[in-house]
């Protein structure tokens, strides 16, 4: 029973961490290559889940809705460096987070605008809407599986395209030295647009796989965002590597504290004083774990730098 | 073309002091009315403001006879932003009587700066326990309830039934153990576990597999707003629906059907109102709102509604002398009134005595889904605290 439970609570801590992946893969490129700080990435993955949904309701098709909501989140990522950012490269971090903060509230009035305030109903066609059964007395549910395979999918193109092709060779050059890249004769304009694009392609892809489990509503990127940042900070900026081990760390730790702390405390000291303690201490369990790697290691564990 | 600006000015000039002996006697009703439109919990805010404004059609925009302007303020869900509005409605607007605030910590914060200034204040959905007890005021009414009147009587649905091994899980936060409070008032069966979930979470999973090696009977939750939607929808996708019996307060109501729809069927929900609820007063409600607004109002909005039509037969009762306060209070604590509850009593600390009701989510309506009344839970319920109320 015990082990079952386990093992349960470690797949949905994998899975929650190949979400927060999608969001940090983008985002730690963009600080890297770029060095941006862009707050507004949570409105992308928002972007993302509202473009899914309402594409779905227009098609009726869940393929479709997903590679428009796709599509979509891509256009909308590189309007936004096209538009935006392209003028704060040069500026500082405040500036930058000035301007992306702004975007995160034109995009939260701008979806209220379209769709409205309440949430959104979403929908899942029926073959992901069952359970498996992956142990006796286990069944989980089919889409988070789904989410699961997609995630760790999604890591593996990643790799290679870093790893093996010369955009990804471009993209690693960027983020260890901007300077001498672009003094080689890179375009590297057209590199941080297409970056910054696949960036918000990766968060609108988070946020319409998150769309029919979590809530489609203005701000819903808010929620997650100050997570992938914690992400960012435990893997190392600019390190797909380190945001695929830093998201399945936190997705794991936080899972794991806000399932078995409170009984594992209940048996160290008083039950009433875990009942009080554990849910408190679950909630900064990630954050404790960030202090103790910036303590250790102050570049993250995978940094480039 | 010159103008003669002395002539025009001077006719100008005359024209105003003809019209100000009018105005005089034709007074003006203001209502301040502060509420949240901004952020993810404006939705709450749209249905109140939606149907101040069908209240102010049905009057005629005459509130008690007088011609009525409502300001709008949006509090952002924040207290301080709540009392600087106050500040600005009693000072620059000069408003008659506050109204509205959804917040029971932003109400905590301005009910004293209303109350301080002479003037009432009419609560249309927080229900702060210290206001309805030891903090109570002559000046302040609700139209809603107090906040744990609603898991009072989910607790005392489930202690009737001979529910036992009962889940219980909120959000961790004051609010959240209030209402595990009211729900144990009156519940005395085995709670198998009380599980305290983070503000602002998103995922449930975690949570739900530790609910499920519980094997529970019943599950009791608090989630209001975009965690219910988000928990529901996971309860659900984890099968455990037609497992488990989901009771809950303040998680499914009309301002998340339209996100749920299907997934919300076989929940379980208790509150004072329903849109279903067979009273002439209400049913007209119901009926005139769907047929301006195209959708299905909910509690929140049937409360403003509500406060509408008390400070329409407060005005009435002192023939619009406003300046008559007193006069004001006497008339509203008679709540003589087509209130959407039924007739109803004010307790002594202004709160309502009214009955509550078990709701069910169940497939029909003009929705496709809709909150159905299954029996009444509480009939002439009071809230816990208004014997500490000392105000007679």
């Amino acid at each position: 029973m015990t082990t079952i439970l386990v093992f349960e609570q470690l797949l949905n801590g994998v899975q929650l961490g190949v979400m927060l992946f999608l969001m940090a893969a983008g985002l730690t490129l963009v600080l890297g290559i770029m060095n941006l700080v862009n707050l507004a990435h949570g409105a992308l993955y928002m972007v993302g889940a509202y473009l899914a949904t309402a594409a779905m309701q227009w098609t009726g098709s869940y393929p479709l809705g997903v590679a428009l909501g796709l599509a979509g989140a891509l256009v909308v990522g590189m309007a936004v460096e096209v538009t935006t950012i392209r003028p704060l490269y040069s500026r500082d971090h405040l500036d930058q987070v000035l301007a992306t903060f702004g975007l995160i509230l034109f995009f939260n009035e701008l979806v209220a605008i379209v769709w409205g305030r309440a949430s959104l109903y979403t929908s899942l066609p029926g073959w992901l809407q069952g359970h498996v059964k992956l142990l006796p007395g286990s069944s989980y549910p089919v889409y988070r599986l789904a989410i699961i395979a997609v995630g760790l999918a999604v890591a593996a193109t990643l790799w290679y395209v870093v790893a093996r092709t010369r955009l990804g060779m471009l993209i690693r050059a960027g983020a260890s030295n901007r300077t001498m890249v672009a003094a080689l004769g890179v375009n590297i304009r057209l590199l941080y647009t297409v970056v910054f694009g696949f960036g918000a392609a990766l968060a609108g892809l988070a946020g319409l796989m998150a769309g029919p489990i979590y809530s489609v509503q203005p701000g819903m990127g808010e929620l997650i965002l100050i997570q992938v940042f914690v992400v960012i900070v435990i893997g190392g900026i600019g390190s797909i590597r380190g945001a695929l081990v830093g998201a399945l760390i936190v997705g794991i730790v936080d899972t794991m504290g806000r399932a078995f702390l409170k009984p594992v405390l209940g048996t160290l000291i008083s039950p009433t004083a875990a009942e009080a303690a554990g849910p408190a201490l679950a909630s900064m369990l990630i954050y404790l774990l960030m202090a103790v790697v910036l303590a250790v290691k102050p570049a993250g564990l995978f940094s480039n730098r | 073309m010159k103008l003669p600006w002395h002539a025009v000015s001077a006719a100008l000039i005359g024209a105003l002091l003809a019209a100000s002996p009018a105005v005089a006697q034709q007074q003006k009703l203001k209502i301040g009315f502060i509420t949240t439109m901004s952020g993810p919990q404006g939705v709450i805010g749209k249905h109140m403001k939606d149907s101040v404004e069908l209240a102010l059609d049905q009057l005629g925009h005459k509130v008690g006879g007088l011609p009525t302007e409502v300001i709008y303020g949006d509090d952002q869900t924040k207290p301080d932003v709540g009392v600087q509005l106050a500040n600005e409605m009693l000072q620059k607007d000069h408003v008659d009587i506050m109204a509205g605030v959804i917040w029971s910590n932003v109400m905590m914060a301005v009910a004293p700066v209303v109350n301080g200034a002479g003037k009432i204040m009419v609560g249309a959905n927080a229900g702060a326990s210290p206001l309805a007890g030891a903090q109570c005021n002559r000046l302040y009414f609700s139209t809603s309830w107090n906040n744990d009147e609603s898991p009072e009587a989910m607790g005392k649905y489930l202690q009737d039934k001979g529910v036992q091994d009962l889940y219980v899980m909120a959000r961790n936060y004051q609010a959240g153990k209030d209402m595990v409070a009211g729900l144990k008032r009156y519940y005395k069966g085995r709670i198998v576990d009380e599980v305290y979930t983070k503000l602002g979470q998103q995922d449930y999973q975690a949570e739900i597999t530790q609910l499920r090696a519980k094997n529970p009977k019943a599950v009791f939750v608090f989630y209001p707003g975009g965690m219910g939607i988000q928990f529901v929808r996971q309860y659900v996708q984890a099968g455990l629906r037609d497992q488990i019996p989901l009771y809950s307060v303040f998680t499914v109501d009309e301002t998340t059907l339209p996100a749920l729809k299907e997934t919300a069927v076989g929940q379980y929900e208790a509150r004072f109102w329903s849109p279903d609820l067979k009273i002439p007063a209400s049913e007209k409600y119901v009926a005139a709102f769907r047929k301006k607004y195209g959708y299905t109002p909910s509690n929140y909005g049937a409360q403003s509604y509500d406060a509408i039509l008390l400070i329409d037969s407060a005005v009435r009762a002192v023939k619009g002398n406003v300046k008559n306060t007193d006069g004001m209070v006497a008339a509203m604590e008679k709540a003589d009134y087509p209130s959407i509850r039924g007739p109803f009593k004010f307790n002594v600390n202004h709160h309502p005595i009214q009955d509550f009701y078990l709701l069910k989510a169940v497939k029909g309506g003009p929705d496709g889904v809709e909150m159905q009344i299954q029996q009444k839970a509480f009939a002439q319920h009071k809230d816990a605290y208004y014997q500490d109320c000392k105000m007679k």
